[in-house]
């Protein structure tokens, strides 16, 4: 079973959580930019995390044989704060480069006049570089916040496939495809999702268009959800393929649209012998 | 880990298709464009040279195995200074940045983008790593960073062949012996296996026939041919 979580925060993890990924069949994943869970002051502190983003991630991704790619972008949180903003005017540098597949997270948190200006100016950024755009859904008055993002993504140059609604749940999945955009779903051990409703999701409203990822971050999460909802597929009913169709090649299918994704990050050594994630010296 | 050697125009030409060869032509004439400006850092401080755009792209359009070579190309016709290698360097992927660390000797720099090597000599990521202890990185570090970096090789798994020079610069250096050698008995303290690159560069510090003055550092060549 090969498997691509297109939506993990793999800083906030362990290179145990990468091995079990691994083991878990995870070959591919996009790491989206968002908020660290704590308020950044400047927006210097965004490009050395963009530069994680696109450097040392990718790097250790590829000691356990994970490809690992990126969305760039200033988050809906931080679209409110003045300190964070300027950092909109440094993003077309970053999203010209090779691992970036799209713009995102962006979307709506507060749905405030600083998050609208934000999320229209990426939208734009996004089509101004051939990219796609991973749109993050609020957790607050989802609906409400759905109806105003597929408004404002149909006012944008950006074409609604080449938009990643994310974090749907039951109550927003119908209009999210309704719009033609991508359906994400994020899969949480209490939240958003969990992989018995996403079943039921699937087998309500069929397997395309659908993408599932883990969302894993600093939070209570767990980046083996993706299998998960793979196991429980294949309980309920669900062919091989259909797996592979929504944990592989719907994300390939989205992202590919960047004309960026590399999938041949090669198998890690079986012992990680001179890995220098172990520091040295083990 | 030890990269494949930069190719040259002509080179490129032969191996690249009729669309790579005319991105290619066109970036390298924006690079050659953007010389007679002063090199300094965008006026509005965002604002991107057309040419640094296509250094970022370039594995895209040129392929992923052709993306040093063509920076370095880049590079090279831009004739990029200290101010504008700093930039690619620090915005860069740590691909782009490989590839700055890789043109270092082929820009008559002096010693002044070592701070870039070290930079790179603090990462763990041994890409970077290893291009650091390339031509420039060999040719200028000072004895004491250099066996650091030596050590590093070792630690981190890249191939001790990967430092440029070793065996000159390893010729009779006896504190770098002593460092290897506390890092084999470290690591047999530990129960641990020592790489067997250490043995090869001990064997290298073994005092020989007078070393030769070091040659200067090699450069890239700018010719076409």
């Amino acid at each position: 079973m090969r498997i691509f979580d297109p939506h993990i925060h793999m800083t906030s993890r362990t290179t145990d959580d990468y091995r079990a990924m691994y083991d878990a069949g995870v070959r591919a994943l996009v790491e989206p930019s968002f908020w660290l869970g704590q308020p950044r002051t400047s927006p210097a502190s965004f490009l050395d995390y963009f530069d994680a983003l696109l450097g040392w991630e990718p790097f250790r991704a590829a000691q356990y044989g994970i490809a690992h790619h990126c969305t760039l972008a200033l988050n809906p949180k931080e679209a409110n704060d003045p300190r964070c903003t300027p950092v909109l005017d440094a993003l077309p540098r970053y999203l010209v480069k090779d691992s970036v597949v799209a713009v995102g997270e962006i979307g709506y948190d507060s749905m405030t006049p600083a998050e609208d200006t934000a999320l229209a100016a990426q939208l734009q950024l996004a089509a101004d570089h051939g990219l796609p755009a991973l749109v993050h859904t609020p957790h607050r008055d989802k609906l409400a916040g759905l109806h105003r993002t597929i408004d404002v993504v149909r006012e944008s140059h950006l074409a609604p496939e080449r938009v990643l609604l994310d974090h749907l749940n039951e109550t927003t999945v119908t209009d999210a495809l309704d719009s033609g955009c991508w359906a994400g779903f994020s899969i949480y051990p209490d939240t958003k999702m969990d992989e018995d409703r996403m079943v039921a999701v699937l087998k309500l409203h069929g397997t395309e268009r659908i993408l599932v990822n883990s969302a894993a971050d600093w939070g209570r999460s767990d980046p083996l959800k993706t299998r998960r909802v793979a196991d429980a597929m294949l309980a309920a009913g669900f062919t091989e393929d259909d797996v592979d169709l929504v944990l592989w090649r719907n994300p390939v299918a989205f992202y590919g649209q960047s004309g960026r994704l590399h999938l041949d990050t090669p198998a890690p050594e079986p012992l990680h012998e001179g890995n220098s994630i172990l520091r040295g010296g083990e | 880990m030890t990269p494949t050697p930069l190719l040259t125009r002509k080179e490129l030409d032969a191996l690249l298709g009729g669309a790579a060869r005319a991105w290619l032509d066109e970036a390298l004439a924006e690079a050659a464009h953007a010389v007679p400006h002063p090199d300094t850092a965008p006026p509005d401080g965002h604002a991107v040279p057309p040419w640094e755009l296509r250094y970022a792209a370039a594995g895209r359009h040129c392929g992923l195995e052709h993306a040093d070579s063509v920076r370095a190309l880049l590079l090279i016709e831009a004739r990029a200074k200290l101010p504008t290698l700093t930039r690619l360097y620090e915005q860069g992927t740590a691909a782009e940045r490989r590839a700055v660390l890789r043109t270092l000797p082929g820009l008559g720099l002096g010693a002044t983008a070592l701070p870039l090597v070290e930079d790179a000599l603090r990462t763990n990521d041994t890409t970077l790593v290893a291009a650091a202890v390339g031509p420039y990185g060999a040719g200028h570090l000072d004895p004491h960073a250099w066996r650091h970096a030596v050590l590093k090789c070792l630690f981190t798994g890249v191939p001790a062949a990967a430092v440029h020079g070793l065996e000159r610069r390893s010729r009779g250096d006896a504190e770098l012996a002593r460092m290897l050698r506390d890092y084999a008995a470290e690591r047999t303290a530990a129960g641990r296996t020592v790489p067997a690159d250490l043995h090869h560069v001990l064997a290298l510090t073994a005092p020989g026939p007078a070393a030769p003055k070091a040659p200067a550092v090699p450069t890239v060549s700018t010719e076409e041919s």
